[in-house]
């Protein structure tokens, strides 16, 4: 099946591709702890911005409230953990649940009084503050104070319960980043993936193909969460805090959406090279301002906002097609 | 044998009757035609057999199956595939995409659905444009495209809405050529609206007439355009284009 993939993939672009692979997979050998960690946040944003890419790009949805997901698995993986002492290995598979069932309902409430567009993001956004109001009153989960998990020196090297250092969650977030990309690249091509290039094109010429709609729309939705669920866990036992206010936040829901945004929306790498320009940038933003003595608060989303403007207004289709065409990268037929 | 039957159909819109108790009996590899002015209703009753919305008053009948409540898609899967008049391509997916994505309503795989999206392309002679984006075509292109996205669907039944509108007549003749192909070869009943009165005379083996959403003649191409309603309503004013 992987081979199948690379059908009509160009020679270049495989080398490329078969280079970033080696790069990534090399990388903690030489790097830093620092610089691993900034490489955990360009993963997590690529795998991230896959999901978030799935909704919008393929199925034209497009979801403001995405950091409802990640705060619910978070909190529910880390819950299970903390409380109940079961591992996010298997405490993800409740955490994910509980995502998918939440975006059913969404989903259902959306296309059953057919709120769409503009709605359906507001209402995305309604669902993540009912969440963040909500879980800043839960008790169970320390509520507005925060949720903490115990960083215990003794619990180090338990890989199975995600106690581990940095190259461990590094390659964690890498596979998460690879396998995002995969399964994108496959339903690409599959026929569900034709369903939502369809219905995002125009929905009552899908319908008028023999595509139900909402069927469509619903299917990109789950799995759109289920994935961004998945990334909660991950952040819930990489950060080992939670905050109601940041994790459910809607600053969180766009940064999810950065990276596909600059790399280019529909595209299979656009969150990819979106991930690998913003995530060190906003770290170089950050030691900036901080050597220049430039503490005042918002300084970082003022430039990342004006960096953002200045690619939406140079580049509006994002920067891979963009790359790709100067690469000569493009395939052809399908 | 009847494939597809309206019966005293009315689609009322806020006070305007759009489609007016119109009844017509399809038969099963007929070429259909129904012509009549602006704004008769015409386009409204495909949006009724397509299953849009359904009609206030009336059945409408597929092999015998009654579809008039049942939901678009549902109706292109029983075998009914339509055109739309004002074009709707899918404008960011490529020519090959667009009828592959009709395609895939039946064939088993991905594979095989591109592999009949370029049979029709060839069909439609749009094999040459298959890589580019629709967006990027003409409007006679375009409404190639429709026809073949909807061909692709394999229907029994094809809806075919105003596609000669915007051919020169050299396109027209290709276009009568290709769809009298589909019509025998692949046994496809159409039921066309058509303005080019032209095409309508070369192709159609029964003309429906709707003036102000009401029948007013059925017939062959030869009664129809000696009645006497009809040449005052729709053929003295538009003449034969
Ligand atoms: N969805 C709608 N809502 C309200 N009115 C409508 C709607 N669709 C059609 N109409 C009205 O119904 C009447 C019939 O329109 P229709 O599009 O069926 O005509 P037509 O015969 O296809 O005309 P044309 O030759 O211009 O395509 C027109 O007066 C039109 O304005
Ligand atoms: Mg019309």
């Amino acid at each position: 099946m992987i081979a199948e993939l690379f059908a009509g993939v160009s020679t270049r672009a495989r080398v490329l591709l078969v280079l970033l692979a080696v790069v990534m997979l090399a990388a903690p050998l030489v790097l830093d702890r620092y610089l691993v960690s900034v490489l955990i946040l360009v993963c997590l944003a690529a795998y991230t911005g896959q999901a978030w890419n799935i909704l919008l790009g393929f199925a034209g949805l497009l979801s403001l409230g995405h950091a409802l997901y990640l705060g619910l698995a978070a909190y529910i993986s880390a819950g299970l953990y903390v409380h109940f002492g079961i591992g996010p290995w298997l405490g993800v598979f409740p955490a994910v649940a509980v995502c998918v069932a939440v975006a059913a309902l969404l989903g259902w409430l959306a296309f059953r009084f057919r709120i769409e567009g503009v709605y359906f993001a507001l209402l995305t956004i309604a669902f993540a503050e009912v969440a963040r109001i909500g879980f800043d009153h839960i008790g169970f989960t320390g509520g507005a104070g925060g949720f903490f998990l115990p960083v215990r020196s003794e619990d180090q090297g338990q890989w199975w319960n995600l106690r581990s250092g940095p190259t461990f969650f590094y390659y964690l977030a890498l596979l998460l980043a690879a396998g995002a990309f995969l399964l994108c690249a496959v339903l690409r091509r599959s026929r569900l993936g034709h369903r939502w290039l369809a219905v995002r094109e125009d929905p009552e010429a899908a319908q008028a193909l023999g595509i139900h709609i909402n069927r469509a729309r619903m299917s990109a939705l789950l799995l759109s969460a289920g994935m961004t669920g998945i990334a909660g866990v991950f952040q819930a036992f990489y950060a080992n805090n939670l905050f109601p206010s940041q994790i459910f936040d809607i600053s969180r829901s766009i940064d999810l959406i950065l990276a596909p945004i600059i790399g280019g929306v529909g595209t299979l790498f656009g969150p990819i090279l979106g991930a690998f320009v913003l995530a060190p940038l906003g770290e170089v933003l950050i030691s900036i301002t901080g050597a220049i003595g430039l503490n005042a608060p918002g300084t970082k989303a003022l430039v990342f906002g004006l960096f953002l403007m200045a690619i939406i207004a140079g580049v509006p289709t994002g920067l891979w097609p963009r790359l790709a065409s100067l690469l000569r990268l493009r395939s052809v037929g399908r | 044998m009847t494939l597809l039957a309206v019966n005293r159909v009315t689609k009322r819109f806020r006070g305007l009757v759009a489609v007016d108790n119109v009844s017509l009996q399809v038969d099963a590899g007929a070429m259909f035609a129904v012509i009549g002015p602006n704004g008769a209703g015409k386009t409204t009753l495909f949006n009724l057999i397509a299953g849009v919305f359904p009609p206030d008053t009336g059945t409408i009948s597929f092999e015998g199956e009654r579809i008039d409540r049942a939901a678009p898609e549902h109706i292109c899967q029983l075998g009914i595939a339509r055109t739309f008049q004002i074009v709707r391509p899918f404008a960011e997916l490529t020519v090959m995409e667009n009828a592959a994505i009709g395609a895939m309503l039946r064939a088993p795989d991905m594979d095989s659905s591109y592999a009949q999206a370029g049979e029709i392309l060839r069909r439609l002679d749009l094999w040459d444009k298959r890589d580019r984006k629709a967006h990027g075509l003409t409007l006679p292109d375009r409404k190639r495209l429709e026809v073949a996205r909807a061909l692709a669907t394999r229907p029994k039944l094809l809806l075919l809405d105003e596609v000669m509108a915007g051919l020169r007549p050299t396109e027209t003749d290709r276009m009568v050529e290709i769809l009298r192909g589909i019509n025998r070869e692949e046994s496809i009943t159409i039921l066309m609206i058509e303005h080019v009165m032209r095409a309508v005379m070369a192709l159609a083996t029964r003309v429906h007439v709707l003036h102000h959403g009401a029948t007013i003649a059925e017939g062959t191409p030869t009664e129809v355009t000696r009645d006497a309603r009809v040449i005052e309503s729709y053929l003295g004013a538009e003449a034969f284009a």
